[in-house]
């Protein structure tokens, strides 16, 4: 058995190795686009502040790990894929004949098609070569602008200032991190940024990106020019499928796959980034461009490809952020519930805002407090009914531990997710 | 045989012995924010829960890491966190369902119990043997018969 995965990220390496140990002895070829050994594009970010290295940022660091598990690594570009024939093409080493296939090629940042936005100095963080671009031109004391204050960009955000760059932020929307963020969360990290010297220009669009003499400038619509010796863009990413194109294999705004990551071809997978997997929340099938996501997606795909039947009750959309030591995280359906519960401490930087249906958590988010966030993603997993629980915090949201432990009924430790 | 924590909450005063004890040897110091077991008080009904990773199978926070930061230890089944390796992202945090993987401030990496390599601290400082450290198989067997028992007098 044959089983070829396409990239080798997060999603694919996963899947590899949970096919390892499912199938001593299949044959397994992992293919990656880029040089680099399989690494992790979440990792980037500290590179930039200069806290690893780039071997910090590998996926898997035993030497000679891929070998041990027979698992061959393949530095290529797939150009097409053929189902029907269950060959896939790749730019250097020709034809290759799979009985399995994943498809876990990431996703690409979009770079708004504006005059000069191809300009020497104008990057996306995505990649380990775009990291090197960064750091070459953000030396403390440089002038930097960031455009897009997602998830995404305020991690960066976090790393650019301590390089010690003097930024600025542009954001489309009203206010930082609307995907993720109310209001209220957002408005107290917009403070916080402002409060460490970033400036945040919100409901500001990037128009041009001007460069004479060798100087950048991002010109706004509202008419403002932002001086910069290196511009970032974190805009927002789009699945990679382009390669695709004219397979058969049905596309929305990633692969569309069933509840066992199974594409609309025989034998193809898809997995993380590039795949509109199942939603815990929402029942429904999305893109959702994070980790842990992507993991979940890589290890399901593997065990449906090595014949184990298992569907996927769909992961929870969630992420956690460090903006220049303020902490925010949300979970699931952190916008909307039947009864919330709010817990607001501005002069202190906190916030929590939980969600439920009934006496079901279903989506929270929480600003300035880290102790066991984690049990947030449990209590929405887990479907726990809080009973008695609920009431106590619709009052007083912050007791979530005792709620989690006294609800789950185990006063000692064995609920299972 | 591997061994594992095993908690019997009922015997548990509050002391916080275990915290105490348990931020010691993780971090140097007597604070209980810094222990990797906390003990929960219910104020309404007057108990006490020690709380603290149960090394499950599922490893949410080894699996989702993206820098390989958690490994697996043979030698105790414990996950372990690889200070060297940790970047601070907390993904961690969030993926393990049980809250039971924390981000430490002051170190700028993620903490969580590693049953201090076999000989756990929390356990030798509990006055009551609320905290103990049994053979995983008996522990199982337990936890099935308690979590039987609560089927019944629910
Ligand atoms: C700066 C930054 C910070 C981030 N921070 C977080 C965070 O804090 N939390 C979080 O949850 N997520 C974060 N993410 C997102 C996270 O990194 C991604 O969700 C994750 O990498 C997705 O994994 P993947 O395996 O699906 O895709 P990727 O990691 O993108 O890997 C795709 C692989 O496919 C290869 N490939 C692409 N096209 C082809 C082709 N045609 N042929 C062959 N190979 C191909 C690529 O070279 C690569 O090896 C961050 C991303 C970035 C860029």
């Amino acid at each position: 058995m044959r089983h070829v995965i396409l990239g080798a990220g997060p999603a694919g390496v996963s899947a590899a190795e949970i096919i390892r140990v499912t199938e001593p002895d299949a044959e397994i070829k992992l293919i990656g686009a880029e040089p680099e050994p399989p690494y992790s594009r979440m990792a980037l970010p500290y590179l930039l502040s200069g806290r690893i290295d780039a071997a910090g940022t590998h996926l898997r660091k035993t030497p000679g790990h891929y070998a041990a598990n027979r698992i061959e690594v393949i530095h290529d570009r797939a150009t097409r894929v053929d189902p029907a024939n269950h060959t896939l093409m790749l730019a250097a080493n020709g034809n290759i004949r799979f009985d399995k296939l994943l498809i876990a090629t990431g996703a690409s940042p979009i770079i708004p098609a504006l005059p000069g936005s191809d300009s020497e100095g104008v990057y996306p963080c995505w990649t380990l070569a775009d990291a090197r671009n960064i750091i070459a031109r953000a030396k403390a004391g440089a002038k930097a602008v960031l455009i897009g204050a997602g998830f995404i960009g305020c991690i960066l955000l976090e790393a650019l200032v301590t390089r010690g760059v003097r930024l600025q932020v542009v954001e489309m929307a009203d206010r930082m991190i609307p995907r993720m963020l109310d209001r209220t969360a957002a408005g107290l990290l917009r403070q916080w940024c402002e409060s460490h010297g970033v400036a945040i220009h919100t409901s500001a669009k990037l128009s041009a990106i001007d460069q004479t003499a060798g100087r950048l400038a991002a010109q706004l619509e509202n008419g403002r020019a932002l001086k910069a010796d290196l511009i970032i863009i974190a805009a927002g990413v789009r699945a990679n499928t382009q390669f695709l194109q004219g397979s058969g294999i049905d596309i929305d705004t990633g692969a569309l796959v069933n509840a066992h990551l199974h594409t609309s071809a025989e034998d193809i997978y898809a997995a993380g980034d590039v795949c509109q997997g199942r939603d815990f929340s929402t029942g429904q099938y999305d893109v959702h461009a994070i980790q842990p996501t992507a993991v979940e997606h890589g290890r399901l795909a593997a065990l449906n490809m090595c014949g184990r039947n298992i569907a996927h009750q769909g992961s929870i959309n969630m992420n956690v952020l460090d903006t220049l030591g303020l902490v925010s995280a949300s979970f699931g359906q952190w916008d909307g519930g039947s009864d919330s519960a709010e817990f607001s401490d501005p002069a202190g930087y906190r916030y929590l805002n939980l969600q439920f249906q009934e006496d079901v958590l279903t989506g929270a988010q929480a600003v300035g407090l880290i102790e066991h966030v984690g049990i947030l993603r449990g209590l929405i997993q887990s479907r726990l009914r809080l009973g008695k629980w609920q009431a106590r915090l619709l009052h007083d949201p912050t007791r979530l531990m005792e709620a989690y432990i006294g609800a789950s009924r185990n006063i000692s430790f064995f609920s299972r997710v | 045989m591997l061994k594992s924590l095993h908690i019997e909450a009922e015997k548990c005063t509050g002391c916080l012995q275990c915290e105490l004890a348990c931020s010691y040897r993780g971090e140097g110091v007597f604070n209980p924010a810094k222990s990797r077991i906390r003990v929960f008080t219910f104020h309404d009904e007057g108990r006490f829960a020690p709380y603290t990773c149960t090394q499950c199978a599922e490893a949410w926070c080894l699996h989702v890491c993206p820098v390989e930061a958690i490994i697996d230890n043979p030698a105790t089944g414990a996950k372990e966190v690889v200070a060297g390796r940790c970047v601070g992202c907390k993904v961690c945090t969030i993926a393990c369902p049980f809250g039971t993987i924390n981000y430490n401030q002051d170190r700028k990496i993620v903490h969580k119990c590693d049953m201090c390599g076999g000989d756990p601290e929390c356990v030798k400082s509990c006055p009551t043997g609320a905290i103990l450290f049994l053979d995983a198989d008996q522990t199982g067997l337990s936890r099935m018969r308690k979590y039987a028992g609560q089927q019944i007098h629910s």
